[in-house]
């Protein structure tokens, strides 16, 4: 029998090892904060995280950077006025800026299988220099390469235990496609069903692309 | 003195040129609040970043879901009718030309159209590109709504950009406190002013050469 459940966060979180890349799924919801408060108990260091913002000095994201375990965050929006900043300008932590579009193509072509793609966004801009532009259609267009990674969290808000998920209203945002890129995709989901529950043709998530879940009933995020 | 349009009149200046059946994107701060006046008779739908299509009025606070939010993380509702899909979906409709219109807020423009809105230079640590690099090269017009000038009385439309740039020649239409322009082929043109403004004054606060009419 497939059943994807695990029982515990430790075991959710287990076996991610020190220099891993990590996507980290959520837009303002559909943030895996527990999962994030498990990698931060799991000890892994030296990581790589892609997430869409780095902008803030608390919650799960920052706490990680200020316990000194990311070494680089890939993402499309930073505060001078955040942790990710703060380490920055103290040669503590790299930043790739990646405008949000291109950061979501780059996840989406990993987990597809697609190596690279050219595109216009950011072509004719400073992210551009020293890198490979060619004119495609009368376009200048930028290589973008793939984002795979070696584990994404992602939060859903109905699971099956063949990893089946829906997500809730803009709680969707990266979740499905960092799913579809992680390696060891592992999931916090708010609910659980039983096989067959979440109707075929409302599975927003396949089961195929998650490895693991874990249920986190609402109210109790950390 | 000459009383300029505040940000909220830039945005109803904005929303009287949305013609009815666009699909439209709006940046965050002045521009989030042209949909607020859109009359409600006239059908014109707004996308955000986030993988929504059709937002509808903010809710009462009290009836705020956190699930469902706007690309500045705000509480929204959904149009009847309205569409969810996943940030990759959501930036193909950015990218693949399927808005009519994204409307951008700005730090500098200049008069080729290029537009300079995620930092104020290399070494700034607030770096916001966000969607505005995918949003202003796949949108089929961008129109930028932004104060003619900043607080310190600084020209923010130029002969060329000095800011780090989000994208090249993109800009059609700027909207400011004082003037409605259009990017040409022979630089800034004045659509309209505000009244009691004269050409000189608005050239004396504009770093670009301006056209007239």
């Amino acid at each position: 029998m497939i059943d994807k459940f695990v029982p515990s966060l430790t075991e959710a979180m287990a076996g991610i090892a020190d220099g891993a890349t990590v996507l980290i799924a959520g837009f303002g919801a559909g943030i895996p904060d527990t999962l994030l408060r498990g990698l931060l108990a799991q000890g892994a260091r030296d990581l790589t995280l892609v997430v869409n913002a780095a902008a803030s000095e608390e919650g799960p994201v920052a706490e990680l950077l200020a316990a000194g375990r990311v070494r680089k965050v890939m993402c499309s929006f930073v505060r001078a006025a955040s942790t990710a900043s703060r380490l920055q300008r103290e040669g503590r932590l790299e930043i790739e800026m990646v405008p949000q579009g291109t950061l979501a193509e780059r996840i989406r072509a990993g987990g597809a299988g697609i190596q690279a793609f050219y595109t216009p966004t950011a072509a004719d801009t400073v992210l551009a220099e020293g890198r490979e532009t060619r004119v495609i259609g009368g376009k200048l267009c930028l290589l973008e390469h793939a984002i795979t990674a070696d584990v994404a969290l992602v939060d859903a808000w109905e699971a099956d235990r063949w990893g089946n998920l829906t997500h809730r209203a803009t709680a969707r945002n990266f979740n499905p496609i960092m799913a579809m890129a992680g390696r060891l995709t592992i999931v916090q989901t708010r609910h659980v069903v039983a096989l067959g529950t979440i109707p075929p043709q409302h599975v927003q998530t396949a089961g195929v692309f998650v490895d693991r879940v874990l249920h986190v009933p609402e109210g109790d995020a950390a | 003195m000459i009383q300029g349009r505040d940000r909220l009149a830039i945005a109803r200046r904005i929303a009287e040129d949305i013609p009815e059946g666009w699909f439209v994107n709006l940046g965050i701060g002045m521009p989030t609040a042209v949909s607020d006046y859109i009359p409600p008779e006239r059908e014109v739908i707004f996308h955000a970043e986030n993988g929504v299509i059709g937002i509808g009025p903010a809710p009462a606070p009290e009836e705020a879901d956190p699930y469902l939010v706007n690309a500045g993380v705000q509480p929204i509702t959904l149009l009847t009718g309205a569409a969810l899909v996943h940030h990759a979906d959501s930036f193909a409709i950015a990218r693949g030309g399927h808005l009519d219109l994204c409307v951008l807020g700005a730090f500098q423009v200049d008069e080729a159209g290029d537009l300079a809105n995620w930092a104020h230079g290399l070494t700034e640590p607030t770096r916001q590109i966000g969607g505005a690099m995918d949003l202003a090269v796949g949108a089929q017009r961008v129109w930028v709504a932004m104060e003619h000038c900043t607080k310190a009385g600084e020209p923010r439309l130029l002969p060329r950009c000095t800011y780090p740039l989000t994208a090249r020649g993109v800009v059609q239409r700027v909207y400011t406190d004082l003037a409605v322009l259009e990017v040409t082929a022979a630089g800034f043109a004045v659509r309209e002013m505000v009244p009691g403004l004269d050409f000189a004054t608005l050239q004396s606060r504009t770093g670009a050469t301006l056209q007239r009419g």
